[in-house]
């Protein structure tokens, strides 16, 4: 099921609309990374996408089920192990309680088996680094088993190794669970190598202005791919500077 | 551009050993890390056991042992000296000594014993009493606005109210019985509890909230599950002060009320001493009652806290 926004506005008490005029179709199983600077309004979308928010304007649909979320910080519960962590997001995901304890920590076993932390269950979430905490905080969003997985800036506040690291992990798990990914960013480069389309929003209000479509070409080419870098970033600076008076 | 650059070196590295393979993902580099998948899953490993904690051994630290004790004593050995200088009558100020005596033979006759039990019992059931009552009246009114908004200042004045202002009409309800002191002992300790967890709640970052919604927690699980455990430092002090108010409230209600079918606590022996004039078991009631109020922060209160702020990672630092 796509994930269609049409003319979706935004805005807080009387203030300035954050979003306007909002239109972007997301394809089922694809990974759409959302570029905007800083303060355009991404998170504001993505809270909206998860229904954490209502949009003022315009019309949403997403899948009944929801949406799975995975935040800057990573937003583990520190009262909770890795492990608990994941199971508590299998056991609230589970509304019939048609699921048994032995079931779930099963499940909780193969998911931190994907994210390669199958040693590491048992840590409590300050005793993990930045990078750990993240690919427990994605095994628990792959935890609730939806099909729309949203992600806002989860990589920002990671060094650059752990974070082309956590790059290929997150493009291996995609292709083996085939979720669709609404990636936000403010990284150009990061979203050249995620995303198979780059959706440009606008700053205030925001609005999508722009749109690359990241062919395989891009990805093995890394001439190809910085000529994409380069265009995009031009035309971001192009949107910051419309601003400054 | 320069932040390609870097993740190319950063990519380099990884594969480095092989020059060809160097060269070859130099040429068909996409801003990706290259490499094949079982060095990169070294790489990974490495840089988890790099990053991470690992485990210190915790061993006993026997400054908090000898530094209590050691302030103990200096302060015992003042309170001999004063004594010694002689300024008052020996009987309005006894001195260590003669107050260890009286102890000594209250213990004899049983007195001792019975006082501390009966005001233990009937502060521990008191309290687990107003535990269960408070709980999910806090969390209740944490949860839901209007309640809050209605019934908040009522409770922070409950709170402000002394307890022993409850006495008088506890005793009119229910004669000299035992229900006039649980009664004021669930006055004193119900209310703190209350702001405790409310307070304890107010400090959640609003991050949880939103990953519950997100993980689908209905409000019953988001109360218990999420909010609850996450303020579980602030509850705990909430706690703490309720047994505080409950064995303040207990003494206070014991004092006064004495005879009927009351038993035999610390405040009646403090009541009694009172009424003989008899410093010395004065002094060892009010002891008693310090004492008791320590052990329990120790024996109880101190390893929970320490337990729950040791598994948050909060205790790196703090003095404890």
């Amino acid at each position: 099921m796509p994930v269609v926004l049409e003319h979706l506005g935004k805005r807080f008490g009387d203030g300035a609309p954050v979003l306007d005029d909002v239109n972007a179709t997301i394809q089922q199983g694809e990974f759409v990374a959302l570029l905007g600077a800083s303060g355009c309004g991404k998170s504001t979308l993505l809270n909206i996408l998860a229904g954490l928010d209502q949009p003022t304007s315009g019309a949403l649909e997403v899948p009944s089920d929801g949406a799975a979320f995975m935040f800057q910080d990573s937003a583990l519960f520190p009262w909770l192990t890795a492990r608990g962590n994941i199971e508590l997001a299998l056991k609230l995901a589970d509304k019939s309680g048609s699921t048994s304890k032995a079931s779930r920590a099963a499940r909780t076993g193969e998911l931190l088996d994907l994210v390669h932390l199958g040693g590491a269950g048992d840590k409590r979430p300050h005793e993990l680094s930045g990078g750990m905490r993240q690919r427990v905080a994605l095994a628990r969003a792959l935890a609730q088993d939806r099909q729309l997985l949203l992600m806002d800036e989860p990589f920002a506040a990671l060094d650059a190794i752990t974070r082309d690291l956590l790059h290929d992990e997150l493009e291996r798990i995609w292709k083996e669970t085939g979720r669709t990914i609404v990636f936000v960013t403010h990284n150009v480069r990061e979203a050249v190598r995620l995303g198979q389309r780059v959706l440009l929003l606008s700053s205030r209000p925001g609005r999508v202005v722009a749109e690359w479509n990241v062919s395989e070409e891009h990805r093995t080419d890394a001439g190809r791919a910085g000529e994409l870098t380069g265009t995009i970033t031009r035309r971001l600076r192009e949107e910051i500077r419309r601003h400054a008076n | 551009m320069p932040i390609e650059q870097e993740t190319r070196l950063a990519g380099e590295s990884t594969g480095a050993e092989n020059a060809e393979q160097a060269s070859e993902s130099r040429h068909i580099t996409s801003p990706s890390l290259k490499g094949n998948p079982d060095e990169l899953r070294d790489l990974e490993a490495g840089l988890d056991k790099l990053q991470s904690d690992s485990h210190r051994k915790a061993r006993i630290d026997w400054t908090r042992v000898i530094l209590p004790i050691a302030a103990l004593l200096v302060l015992i050995l003042a309170w001999q000296f004063y004594v010694s200088l002689g300024f008052k009558r020996r009987d309005q100020v006894p001195g260590p000594l003669d107050v260890l005596g009286q102890f000594g033979a209250l213990w004899a006759e049983g007195k001792a014993q019975e006082a501390v039990l009966t005001s233990l019992q009937r502060g521990v059931i008191g309290f687990l009493i107003s535990v269960a009552v408070a709980t999910p009246l806090g969390l209740l009114l944490a949860q839901v606005q209007p309640l809050r908004r209605a019934f908040g200042p009522l409770i922070s004045g409950l709170q402000v109210l002394p307890s022993v202002a409850w006495v008088p009409a506890a005793i009119i309800w229910f004669g000299l019985s035992d229900g006039t002191v649980y009664f004021v002992v669930l006055m004193g300790a119900i209310p703190s509890i209350i702001n405790g967890l409310i307070s304890g709640v107010d400090q959640i970052p609003p991050q949880y909230r939103s990953v519950g919604k997100v993980l689908g927690a209905s409000r019953l699980q988001m109360a218990l599950q999420i909010v609850l455990p996450a303020a579980l430092p602030g509850y705990l002090g909430g706690l703490k002060q309720g047994w505080a108010f409950s064995w303040r409230s207990l003494m206070a209600a014991e004092i006064i009320a004495v005879g009927g079918t009351i038993g035999f606590g610390l405040g009646s022996l403090l009541d009694q001493g009172r009424t003989l004039s008899d410093m010395a078991t004065v002094m060892s009631a009010i002891l008693a009652i310090l004492f008791v109020g320590i052990l329990i922060e120790l024996v109880v209160f101190a390893p929970i806290e320490r337990r729950l702020l040791l598994r948050r990672g909060l205790l790196a630092g703090s003095t404890r």
